[in-house]
């Protein structure tokens, strides 16, 4: 099912456009957002905007909403010209966003979720909840989803969350739904699963405006791809004249080419070996050697056990059996302390909560695992010491920032990721496990992360990468683990295997991965 | 579904109070008496009625400590001005004129809240000081036992009495029907009305609400303004059964109140309670503090008690949740459909 199923377009979709922006600019403080741009979305359309971070991306989807206001150009929506859209106006037209956060309230259930903001903008004032299952059971039909209604939104999954925000929008009559980042905390089988969903939509005529990072999604699900640079247009056109390089070209202004990473294979002592490592529920029997200099990659579907083996091995899941071996010699990695004592750096799958004060600035970040280093005689903080480590950081990873005082969140997210990685990179780990380094991160910050990586590797640190971004992982690692239901399912060392081999690999077992026992 | 009935605080508080019932009342079978359960009833109803005012509030993700001083100033100065216009009538103008009183200082909470912006703590932490000391200052701090007739005689407002075979007659006061009342009001709006839902919603994710159009304002306004009412109202009930106006009386007691209700389910950090939960919560609570007493224990190791089922109550479920959340991690599973065909 990696093949895009085209579509037949049936006839009367073929009709005139739902959407269209013409010459379009907004400036924020004398920053030119957006310069001169025009889109047109037709109904049942699957439309792409591609950015990188800054691009302008967000703005435009804001001037969609309503939210925020151009200072020239006209919005068209369904014939209708306005010249000051409101976010009420857009809501009535039929405009749809749905936000990364996917803004839903945790504590009510599934249909209430479904059926609340209908039922607001309706003005209702009682509440029937057989309506309001009704309202949440045809949405769900729509789109050819089951899930359980009663249950809160908190315990379900983030893929269903996502549906469960899709099913809102079309309960409001949605002609045009926008996806922010749709993809981001998803794996490939919940991608599909999501990119049926949204076929689905457009056979009804509800056109998509898809704003995504990830480019082999672009090509997938897109019928037309804009493609804006620093406010401007680049392209505008239908996706099949293009290609995962000329994207790349677009998208960045510059030619990239990567160099797959250059392992030169030693017989160094392996830094960290892992033999028939076990732990209940999570994973079983996993051995491997990670040597000086190695990229291992581990993939594997969610639920595989590729995250809970990463939480092992930095002390954070009790393992049940097998032995962690550091230099050769057994290491007992009981808890996080331990495991940085034995210089293993982790950085987690979610920056924004597990990896970064997002409040506090660049440099208390990160100077916050080697604080204790940066001292004078007598054990007083040397601000000079801990300026010219942040210097030094925010050079070598080229962060970028005008003042390292600023706050983390202030960073674009491949930023933020540099941030975690100097964090770690400062107290000089041996072992560095990266979950998920460049989840989030636009295609020109996430090319200079796997320099910064492959340096490293370079320099004999051993690093584990754990994805399900394919290319990734062919690129940067010499050897790759694949993990199904808590075990090894297969390792492959890189030139031995093609992306297509692999993503079939990965995506072998059917049903969900679940551990055994 | 019988599991996720069994799950609830609601069921565990109830059990536990049935349990509680069966224990004491073996121990002293005085527990089973009308006169021991009109008591109770007594007991429970200011608190009740404090608590679904708590409940409120903490659904929608704030926090009120002001309510206890609302009661007390809406109390005394009601009797204070019946007192001196020599106001002969019946208590329901009392209670009208405490409720009323109630909702103005509420709307003065709403109106830091929701205006502003500002931490529902700290505003009801500055309004509790500043109302009490309003009333001990400008209106006065002498206990009123002079009081006026409507009032002095409405702790005598049974609905109905028995006597038992040892010749005591006993009633249950007429009061209880204010905490049914304002239990199935309160029920009401928060089930089956979309301001109900908006509170829901509000102590769920504010963003959310806001994106959703939901005016988070008047959403406030409302629920500080219903529970200056509901203080109202309850002050003014803590004065009719005690036969007195105490202007030091009943601040104290916010935080048992707002103990009761989150034993009762309702989460402190917004979005969850529910009406009959508080109500078991309350029960409990006041059972296990009369009964303590019928069981011979010291009263002070009361207080012991009650806290220490406070904090057992609301660790267990905290406990269960974050297993669960530690379950989950394995157990996700996507439960979509095939696409039609």
């Amino acid at each position: 099912m990696t093949g895009r199923a085209s579509l037949p377009a049936p006839q009367h979709l073929m009709a005139d456009a739902f959407l269209t922006l013409n010459h379009i600019s907004k400036s924020f403080a004398g920053v030119q957002a957006l310069d001169d741009v025009s889109l047109v979305v037709k109904p049942g359309e699957a439309h792409c905007l591609v950015g990188e971070n800054g691009s302008g991306k967000s703005t435009l989807i804001k001037i969609i909403a309503g939210v925020v206001t151009p200072d020239s150009g006209d919005i068209v929506i369904n014939g209708r010209s306005f010249q000051r859209l409101y976010p009420m106006d857009a809501i009535r037209e039929g405009i749809q966003v749905i936000y990364q956060d996917f803004s839903l309230f945790p504590n009510l259930t599934v249909a209430e979720n479904i059926a609340l903001n209908y039922q607001l903008s309706r003005n209702v004032r009682v509440v029937r909840w057989g309506q309001v299952h009704q309202i949440a059971q045809t949405a769900l039909d729509k789109i050819g989803v089951r899930l359980p209604l009663d249950v809160e939104v908190e315990s379900i999954s983030v893929a269903d969350k996502q549906l469960v925000a899709i099913c809102r929008a079309l309960v409001q009559n949605a002609r045009l739904i926008i996806m922010d980042e749709a993809t981001t905390a998803l794996t490939e089988k919940e991608i599909r699963a999501l990119f049926r969903v949204i076929r689905n939509v457009q056979q009804e005529g509800v056109a998509v405006l898809f704003v995504s990072h990830k480019l082999n999604e672009v090509l997938e699900i897109a019928d037309k791809v804009m493609i804006i640079r620093n406010g401007r247009v680049v392209v505008d056109t239908d996706v099949a004249s293009l290609d995962r390089s000329k994207l790349t070209y677009y998208m960045t202004g510059r030619q990239i080419e990567e160099a797959d990473y250059d392992y030169r294979p030693t017989n160094e002592q392996p830094l960290l070996e892992v033999r028939h490592l076990s732990s209940r529920g999570n994973f079983e029997d996993i051995s491997f050697a990670l040597r000086p200099g190695e990229i291992l990659g581990i993939t594997g579907l969610l639920g595989s056990g590729r995250t809970e083996l990463a939480l092992s091995l930095f002390g954070v899941l009790p393992v049940d059996s097998g032995e962690i071996l550091i230099d050769g010699q057994p290491a007992h990695v009981r808890d996080i302390q331990s495991a940085i004592h034995h210089g293993i750096g982790y950085v987690p799958e979610d920056r924004l909560t597990e990896g970064l004060f997002l409040d506090q600035s660049i440099s208390r970040n990160i100077v916050i695992r080697t604080i204790d280093t940066l001292t004078r005689p007598g054990g007083l903080l040397s601000i000079s010491q801990v300026n010219r480590q942040v210097r030094y950081w925010v050079e070598q990873l080229s962060i970028k920032t005008h003042d390292p005082e600023l706050p983390a969140k202030s960073l674009s997210g491949g930023n933020q990721q540099r941030v975690v990685l100097a964090k770690w990179l400062a107290s000089k780990p041996r072992i560095l496990i990266l979950n998920g380094p460049t989840v989030g991160v636009d295609v020109g910050s996430k090319m200079e992360l796997h320099e910064i990586i492959k340096n490293l590797a370079r320099e004999g640190i051993g690093i584990l990468v754990i994805s399900d971004d394919i290319p990734e992982l062919l690129h940067l690692c010499n050897r790759i683990l694949l993990m199904r239901r808590g075990r090894v399912a297969g390792v492959f060392d890189r030139p031995e295997i093609t992306e297509a081999e692999l993503t079939a690999r990965l995506t072998e077992a059917t049903s969900m991965a679940r551990p055994a026992g | 579904m019988l599991k996720r009935i069994l799950s609830r605080q609601e069921t565990l508080v109830g059990v536990t109070l049935l349990a509680l019932c069966l224990t004491i009342g073996f121990i002293n079978p005085v527990f089973w008496t009308p006169g021991n359960w009109f008591d109770l009833a007594r007991s429970a109803t200011v608190t009740g009625i404090f608590a679904i005012g708590v409940l409120v509030v903490l659904i929608s993700g704030g926090i009120d400590v002001s309510f206890t001083a609302i009661a007390v100033f809406a109390m005394y100065t009601t009797t204070v001005i019946m007192n001196n216009i020599g106001f002969g009538g019946g208590m329901f103008a009392f209670f009208l004129m405490s409720a009323g009183i109630g909702v103005v200082l509420g709307l003065i909470n709403a109106f830091f809240i929701a205006r502003f912006r500002l931490p529902t703590l700290i505003v009801t932490l500055g309004t509790q000081s500043l109302f009490r000391g309003f009333l001990l200052f400008v209106i006065g701090s002498k206990i009123i036992r002079d009081l006026p007739p409507g009032m002095a005689e409405y702790s005598g407002a049974f609905l109905f009495t028995v006597t038992d075979s040892r010749g005591i007659t006993v009633g249950l006061h007429s009061a209880v029907l204010f905490l049914v009342g304002v239990a199935i009001l309160a029920q009401i709006i928060l089930r089956y009305t979309m301001l109900g839902r908006s509170i829901y919603a509000l102590g769920g994710s504010r963003e959310a609400a806001e994106r959703a159009g939901f005016n988070i304002a008047h959403t406030q306004v409302f629920i500080y303004a219903f529970v200056g009412l509901l203080a109202g109202l309850a002050g003014m009930i803590y004065g009719g059964l005690n036969r007195q106006a105490n202007a030091q009386d009943i601040v104290g007691q916010e935080l048992d109140v707002i103990a009761a209700t989150v034993l009762g389910g309702a989460s402190i950090t917004g979005g969850r309670g529910s009406v009959i939960g508080t109500l078991l919560g309350v029960t409990l609570v006041t059972v296990l503090s009369n009964s303590l007493i019928l069981m011979g224990i010291p009263s002070i190791w009361q207080r012991v008690v009650i806290g220490a089922i406070i904090i057992i109550g609301t660790a267990v479920p905290a406990i269960r949740a974050l297993r669960a959340g530690r379950r989950a991690n394995v157990e996700i599973e996507p439960v979509l459909a095939e696409q039609r065909s």
